[in-house]
């Protein structure tokens, strides 16, 4: 019996393991002419324009795009998600609390298309009218990943920040700290780590999101110089480039720009791994 | 209290979920009421059809999406008449469609472009166009450009004319619009109208005609192209070297801006797919074209 479970479960690490380096390798190598023809160093830093005299094909501009617009919405969600975990964790009373914490888990499950059908309709409008450009911007892009992403970096903090025994919040009480003291001189600095991860995580959520990106960036190839300009994500430049003929320049960028996306959040996640680590030991502090 | 909310909540929708299916029961009678009547449609079929009878099987399409029209309508239509004919479409663009037949997922490939020689040597396809679409370009009802001349269209689209001053319209930017490197629009308007000039980096592109309709409608000083097909009363098409962009023009070729549309096979088609194809060609098919905003096309 335990032999078996052992089996069946080795089995499936192997299979999860296997298919992650698989994913690996199909993108070397439908990156791989692009190395071969010593490509690959211009394909990752230039600019992209199919259409004139001298044809390039780089996706620096996606890669510089991509960062700009989950670093924009990381730095807008993650103080409001500081402020919802205070608001759920104390200082307001508990139906609204079990309302908004509702409405978090509630948030998570929102399709990102129906997130980028709303901001097509309603925020791209009103950007444009606002602005005199035509709406579909790094702006209206990052807006509408600060509410994806809110939820996952909220759930994240709550979990890092409630995990915290309820002695060390008497101990606080006991020294005479209020709620806002204990969270922010007490709770915050001991979950620094977990915040970390939870940004990490945030980034990493807003970085991977392509149906957003695709819907309301404007999708322009240029590199992003400013918040109402328009500009295109490493995940859309995969999604539009599908398209194209599979012998063609354009599809051998999206191999390139696969294995960006796939390198980026590898790395970050192995961050959020070692973070993970040295996390527990904070915990044993605390 | 908290618990006592969630049960209520529960209730309600419990409730709410019964009379739902309350409210849908009558509804579903009539509907099976309908049933032995559909059967009568096999006697009426047209005789384009008759060359399915007797056979089964399944057809699956995927591929460019201007097709879709036209291949969801003869699907319709020849699996209303043999049900025990399956027929499948789905999207995904030109390059999918080639990928797809080219690797034996699919039967019928649709692509809005001629196939490439690679893509013929490598997959060893067959090419049946069966219609002609025209490109358009489209600017915001309000905007009161009535004509714009290829040269104005290559300047705008390079970046090098900005305002619509410039070309007879109000004192406005031009937001230029453009589709995916992959579409077989955005291919026949930047090698036959733009000449293969250049796009320059700042124009937005969307991923469909729908999509292209549908930002050009909210944006007064938009600039894009769709399908003539595509065009209706949310946007407006100025004439280009004052022709009419219309299906008359295209079919006279007065109005140059056109492309077929294609099916294509792996090598020859099993019988069914034939058949499909014939179809397709046949005064059924080429209707589903005119319906759809094509020009019916039928190769000698």
């Amino acid at each position: 019996m335990d032999r078996g479970i052992k089996i069946v479960t080795g089995a499936a690490t192997a299979v999860s393991a296997l298919a992650v380096l698989a994913i690996l390798v199909f993108l070397a190598v439908s990156a791989l002419p692009l190395f071969e023809s010593g490509q690959f160093g211009s394909t990752l830093a230039g600019g992209w324009q199919p259409t004139g005299d001298l044809p390039r094909f780089g996706i620096g501009p996606m890669i510089a795009g991509s960062i700009t617009l989950s670093l924009s919405a990381l730095l807008l969600s993650f103080p409001l998600s500081l402020g919802i975990c205070s608001f759920i964790m104390g200082g307001a009373p508990r139906p609204l609390r079990t309302f908004v914490s509702a409405l978090v888990h509630f948030m998570t499950g929102i399709p990102t298309v129906v997130y980028g059908f709303l901001s097509v309709l309603l925020l791209v409008p009103l950007i444009r009218s606002a602005t005199g450009g035509n709406g579909l911007s790094l702006l209206a892009a990052c807006l509408t990943l600060t509410l994806l992403i809110l939820p996952t970096i909220t759930l994240m903090l709550l979990a890092r920040l409630g995990r915290f025994d309820n002695a060390l919040k008497l101990s606080c009480t006991a020294l005479g700290m209020d709620e806002a003291q204990t969270q922010l001189k007490v709770l915050f600095p001991l979950a620094k780590k977990g915040m970390l991860a939870a940004a990490v995580l945030g980034f990493c959520r807003a970085l991977g999101d392509t149906m957003i990106a695709l819907m309301v960036s404007g999708n322009s190839p240029r590199w992003p110089d400013g918040i109402l300009e328009p500009m295109r994500a490493l995940t859309a430049h995969i999604g539009m480039g599908l398209a194209t003929d599979t012998h063609s320049p354009e599809y051998r960028s999206i191999g390139a720009a696969g294995l960006v996306l796939f390198v980026l959040t590898g790395v970050l996640s192995l961050v959020i791994r070692s973070l993970g680590q040295e996390n527990g030991e904070e915990r044993r502090v605390a | 209290m908290g618990g006592s909310l969630l049960k209520t909540a529960l209730y309600v929708c419990a409730a709410a979920l019964l009379m739902l299916a309350v409210a849908c029961k009558p509804a579903t009678e009539p509907q099976q009421k309908e049933k032995p009547e559909a059967g009568k449609v096999n006697d009426q079929v047209s005789s384009e059809l008759k060359s399915f009878e007797g056979m089964e099987g399944d057809i699956s399409i995927a591929g460019g999406t201007a097709h879709i029209p036209v291949m969801e309508a003869a699907q319709k239509t020849i699996m209303t008449a043999y049900p025990k004919i399956s027929i499948t479409v789905e999207g995904g663009g030109s390059g999918k469609g080639v990928e797809k037949v080219g690797a034996g997922t699919v039967d019928i490939g649709n692509a809005g472009r001629p196939l490439t020689e690679e893509e013929i040597a490598e997959y060893g396809l067959k090419s049946y166009p069966f219609a002609v679409d025209g490109v358009a370009v489209v600017v915001h009802p309000d905007n009161p450009v009535e004509d714009l001349s290829t040269a104005q269209m290559i300047n705008i689209y390079a970046g090098n004319i900005t305002n619509w001053k410039d070309v007879g319209g109000a004192d406005q930017a031009i937001n230029i619009f453009t589709r995916e490197e992959g579409s077989g629009t955005r291919k026949t308007f930047w090698s036959k109208l733009l000449g293969k000039g250049k796009i320059i980096e700042d124009a937005s592109f969307v991923g469909s005609n729908g999509e292209m309709r549908l930002a050009i409608a909210g944006d007064p000083g938009a600039i894009g192209y769709v399908g003539i097909g595509h065009i209706d009363e949310t946007v407006k098409a100025p004439k280009l070297d004052g022709v009419a962009p219309s299906q008359e023009n295209a079919a006279s070729g007065a109005y140059p801006i056109v492309r077929k549309l294609y099916m294509n096979t792996k090598g020859e088609p099993s019988d069914l797919v034939k058949a499909f194809i014939d179809y397709i060609w046949s005064p059924d098919g080429q209707q589903f074209c005119a319906d759809a905003g094509y020009i019916p096309y039928k190769p000698e």
